[in-house]
């Protein structure tokens, strides 16, 4: 059945101890893996390893436990530079979230506006325009939304078909001369879908305006080579990724990130301090104020090694596998309605769905009862929900170590709820 | 799980047969909640005359948790006075923060006690009160818009 896979996920699933778990008494099937991964006991190990015998603070200290400890973590941010395709480490810049990673974007223009000296990349008032899409999570919407309610100026979007796609044919309307900054999610986390870049990027470049991605669903599951994209920034998390939680990335161009006012300021991120006046540190540090998550750079550095030797492409081709067969075996379910494309083109193992006549919840809920572990409500992206007409969706994610009996288990648990509410 | 304590047939049967639905003329007080979590809404209305619950009159999208305990909160206070409805809401919100420890008390609460198992998962408990909730606030407004009772 599943040898269209190119992972060994038996041997996978013997990395991660919870998968061993029993909920009541069936065995756990977890199918949320876009709310957050589980983690492989080399990821644990690596961070209890760190901790037991190289905890120090960075960057500060000359004894052995502090150069061991900065080293573990410019190591980790080498890795993660490779892992992206980024030219130079000094690119990524260790954040607690994708939340925070976009904050500090948004935040770079709305400094810049109190700065006359400010880049005019990051100049924007009443007039400029700035532009996501109607999928986005609202972490990539809130912080661009307040951005312009403070600046003046414009928020623009662009629209979704009811194939659960962006509106593409809309791209060069929607994004005019006066735009400044497109931030758009590359794979969506409540419709699956796996956004094309080019069009954007290229429309991007034509009206000279920069343009990032929301990777938060992309990174942990296709291959992303930040250079191959073209795009200016990127924002990612460790947790969804094999990571620990607490720990996320934004990767930027290194002229964009000299260019940007920090964000957060103190601690560990300065040249000069007095009384009067502060000079900055060079990026990255410039954006870590304050003690980072050290270990748990650590942590994500050996999620990363995980990743890089199964192979990023044997990653996606195992979960492409895995999402046709989701959506094949979930349009059987009578009353079952996908919201989100319904073909694995250009999709992820990520799958909404509505049941006719019960509310996500109470499918949340009994799946529950049967051991399986879905995210219910509204995902963090309203606005999508709102633009299918649903108040909530129930959704399945699927991971690397997800199998064909677990999609079964699910289809036969959505069996039970249609008992249970008639 | 025991999801038979969780979905009793009275909280099934609230749920499809909803009574009291819909937003009626005339209220004093009325009140919108939302369950950020998960997307549940009510829109709910009091109607109160010489001291009495006259009329409570809502409108929610939901899971059967939040929409049944809607339809059994206007069993227990339409009608009955303002006082009387106030305890009812005090003690189904005892019940509800009881974590599984009480059965609630039947002579009182009615229907109500069928969410006594509801208590036992924290993440539904706000679906239960949503209703609740609406009703307090909705309450508190058409008191304040009555003139001559200023005490709320």
């Amino acid at each position: 059945m599943e040898a269209a896979s190119k992972l060994d996920v038996e041997a996978i699933r013997a990395d991660f101890p919870i998968l061993q778990r029993r909920i009541g008494d069936k065995p756990l099937t977890y199918l949320d893996s876009a709310a957050t991964s589980q983690k492989p006991v080399q990821v644990v190990e690596a961070m209890r390893h760190f901790t037991d015998h190289s905890n120090a603070n960075i960057s500060r200290s000359v004894h052995t436990l502090g150069s061991e400890a900065t080293e573990a973590y410019e190591g980790a941010r080498a890795k993660v530079a490779a892992f992206i395709g980024a030219p130079s480490p000094d690119e990524v810049v260790f954040t607690k979230n994708s939340t925070e990673s976009i904050n500090l974007m948004a935040y770079a223009f709305q400094n810049a506006a109190f700065d006359p000296a400010a880049d005019p990349r990051f100049k924007l008032g009443p007039g400029d325009e700035v532009v996501v899409t109607e999928m986005e999570h609202h972490a990539n919407l809130i912080p661009w939304q307040q951005l312009c309610q403070r600046t003046g100026a414009t928020l623009k979007w662009i629209g979704i078909t009811d194939a659960g796609r962006l509106d593409l044919d809309t791209v060069d309307e929607v994004i005019t001369e006066r735009c400044k900054v497109i931030s758009f999610v590359h794979v969506a986390n409540l419709l699956g879908t796996v956004n094309p870049t080019s069009q954007i990027t290229r429309r991007a470049r034509e009206v000279g305006a920069l343009v990032g991605l929301d990777a938060s669903q992309s990174v942990p599951h296709l291959p992303v080579d930040v250079t191959e994209l073209g795009v200016d920034f990127i924002a990612f998390t460790g947790h969804k990724m094999l990571g620990p939680t607490g720990i996320g990335v934004l990767w930027a161009k290194a002229d964009l990130l000299a260019a940007m006012p920090p964000f957060l300021t103190g601690g560990s991120m300065i040249k000069t301090v007095t009384m009067e006046h502060t000079t900055f540190a060079d990026a990255p540090a410039k954006f870590e104020a304050g003690t980072p998550p050290i270990a748990e750079a650590v942590g994500l550095a050996a999620a990363v090694d995980y990743l890089d030797k199964l192979g990023m492409a044997n990653v996606r081709s195992h979960e492409k596998e895995l999402a046709g067969y989701m959506l094949d075996r979930l349009e059987t379910v009578d009353g079952l309605e996908i919201i989100g494309p319904r073909v694995p083109i250009g999709r992820s193992a990520t799958v909404s769905f509505t049941f006719e006549g019960v509310h996500p919840h109470d499918v949340g809920q009994i799946l529950d009862a049967e051991g399986i572990a879905v995210r219910v409500g509204h995902h963090c992206a309203k606005p999508t929900c709102a633009r299918f007409g649903v108040n909530a969706t129930t959704r399945a994610s699927g991971y690397l170590y997800n199998t064909h009996e677990e999609i079964d288990r699910l289809v036969e648990a959505l069996g039970q709820v249609r008992k249970v509410f008639g | 799980m025991n999801l038979d304590e969780l979905y009793q047939e009275v909280i099934l049967d609230h749920y499809k047969r909803p009574r009291g639905a819909g937003l009626r003329e005339p209220y004093e007080g009325e009140s919108h909640q939302v369950n950020p979590t998960c997307g549940d809404e009510i829109t709910l209305r009091v109607h109160v005359a010489d001291g009495k619950v006259a009329d409570v009159s809502y409108d929610n999208v939901g899971c059967s948790i939040s929409k049944a305990s809607a339809s059994v909160m206007y069993e227990l206070i339409n009608g009955t006075t303002v006082d009387d409805a106030l305890a009812k809401l005090a003690e189904f919100t005892e019940l509800m923060n009881s974590k599984g420890q009480s059965e609630g008390d039947e002579e009182s609460l009615e229907d109500a006690v069928a969410f006594a198992g509801v208590s036992k998962y924290p993440m539904r408990v706000k679906c239960a009160l949503l209703g609740w909730k609406a009703f307090q606030d909705a309450l508190v407004r058409a008191e304040a818009s009555i003139p001559g009772r200023t005490d709320a």
